[in-house]
C-alpha cells in the first residue's frame, strides 16, 4: 500500500461515484476521465521503486548499473497505451453528448427514457 | 432514498473489490524477473535508451499496434457520428480572434510543430514518443483553429499521412517477421550506437510513423468538431 495508489484507489471512487451520481452527460463523461486517472495512477505506483529515477539509459544512468537505478519500465510502458485509448474514448463518449444535445436538445440523462425499463 | 442506498452499496463493495489489490502492492525494492531481463537485455537487443519505448515498440509492440487500431476505430467513430452535409464554412460571420491570439499563434505554430517533430524522432532516447509527439502537433493545429476560425485543411493530404503512415507501421512489422527473427523485430536495420539519433533499429522510424497518424488522426477529430460547430 502507497500512498499514490490509495490516492488513484480514491480517485476511482470518486470518478464511480460522479458517473453514478450526476445526471449532466458532460460530468458523468468527466466522472469517468477521473475513474481513468484513478487507475493510471494505481498502475503507475504498481511499478515504482521508491529512491530510484525513470528507465532512460544515458550519462546518469549507465547500462551497468541500469538494473539498481531504475524503475519498472512494463507498467509506465502500460499506462501510454492507457492514456491514448482513455482519450480515445473521451473524444468518442463527447462527440455522443454533442449528437444527442443535437437530437433532443437536452443534456440531462433523465431525459433519455428510451432504453429505460 | 432506494437509489442513493443501492449506489452506496455499489461503491462500498468496489472499494472492497479493489482493497486486496491495493494490499498487494508493497514498496517493492528490486524489479521484478521480467522487467530485469528488459532492463539488463533490452539495450544489448534493441539499441534503444529509452527503456519504456523498447517495451512499448518491439517486445510489447503488439499492444501498440492494437491501440493505434482503436484509436482510428475511434477517430472513424467521431467522423461517422458527425457525418452531415457539406455546408459553406463561414456563413455566418464570427468575430475574429483577438490581435494577441493572432500574432501568438503565427509566432508559436511553428515552434510547437518542430517541437512535436522532436519528441518523436528522439522517441527512443528521451522521455516521450509518437503518441505525445502527435498529440503536440495536433495542438498546434487547434492554436491555428482558435486563432482563424475560416482555416481549410486539406482533407486528402490528412487522410493519405494518416492511411500511409498506418501502411507502413504494419508494413514495418512484416519486414522485421522477414529479415529478422520475428512480427514487429527492430533488428532488420543497424542497431548503431546506443544513445545516438541514428540508433534502435526501426524504432525511430515506427515511431515516427506512429507520430504521423496519431497527429493527423487528432487533427481529423478536432476538425470534425469544428465543422459540426460552425
Amino acid at each position: 500500500m502507497s500512498i499514490v495508489s490509495i490516492l488513484g484507489a480514491l480517485l476511482i471512487l470518486i470518478g464511480l461515484w460522479g458517473m453514478l451520481t450526476q445526471t449532466n452527460i458532460i460530468k458523468i463523461i468527466i466522472g469517468f476521465s477521473i475513474l481513468d486517472t484513478g487507475i493510471h495512477l494505481i498502475i503507475v505506483s504498481i511499478g515504482y521503486i521508491s529512491g530510484r529515477t525513470a528507465p532512460i539509459l544515458d550519462r546518469a544512468v549507465s547500462q551497468a548499473d541500469a538494473l539498481r537505478r531504475v524503475v519498472d519500465p512494463i507498467p509506465s510502458a502500460l499506462v501510454l497505451t492507457a492514456i491514448v485509448i482513455g482519450l480515445a474514448i473521451t473524444a468518442l463518449m463527447l462527440v455522443y453528448a454533442v449528437r444527442m444535445h443535437k437530437s433532443r436538445g437536452s443534456l440531462n440523462i433523465n431525459d433519455y427514457e428510451d432504453l429505460k425499463w | 432514498m432506494v437509489k442513493r442506498f443501492l449506489m452506496l452499496v455499489l461503491l462500498i463493495s468496489f472499494a472492497l473489490m479493489i482493497l486486496p489489490l491495493l494490499r498487494e502492492i508493497r514498496p517493492a525494492t528490486e524489479l521484478p524477473p521480467l522487467a530485469q531481463k528488459y532492463v539488463q537485455d533490452g539495450p544489448d537487443e534493441l539499441g534503444a535508451a529509452n527503456l519504456v519505448t523498447a517495451v512499448v515498440v518491439t517486445y510489447r509492440g503488439l499492444d501498440t499496434l492494437g491501440e493505434v487500431a482503436v484509436l482510428f476505430i475511434a477517430t472513424a467513430g467521431v467522423g461517422f457520428l458527425l457525418r452531415r452535409k457539406e455546408k459553406k464554412l463561414g456563413s455566418s460571420p464570427k468575430r475574429p480572434a483577438s490581435e494577441i491570439l493572432q500574432t501568438g499563434t503565427d509566432f508559436l505554430m511553428p515552434l510547437i510543430f518542430l517541437f512535436g517533430v522532436y519528441i518523436f524522432v528522439h522517441g527512443h532516447l528521451t522521455p516521450g514518443g509518437g503518441f505525445q509527439g502527435g498529440v503536440m502537433i495536433a495542438s498546434g493545429m487547434l492554436l491555428l483553429f482558435l486563432s482563424n476560425s475560416a482555416t481549410r485543411i486539406n482533407h486528402t493530404v490528412l487522410h493519405f499521412v494518416e492511411s500511409l503512415s498506418g501502411a507502413f507501421y504494419v508494413g514495418l512489422c512484416v519486414l522485421g517477421l522477414i529479415l529478422a527473427a520475428g512480427f514487429l523485430d527492430n533488428r532488420f536495420l543497424p542497431l548503431g550506437k546506443l544513445g545516438s539519433l541514428f540508433s534502435g533499429g526501426a524504432i525511430p522510424i515506427i515511431y515516427s510513423l506512429i507520430g504521423l497518424k496519431v497527429g493527423s488522426e487528432l487533427v481529423g477529430i478536432l476538425e470534425n468538431l469544428r465543422r459540426n460547430d460552425s
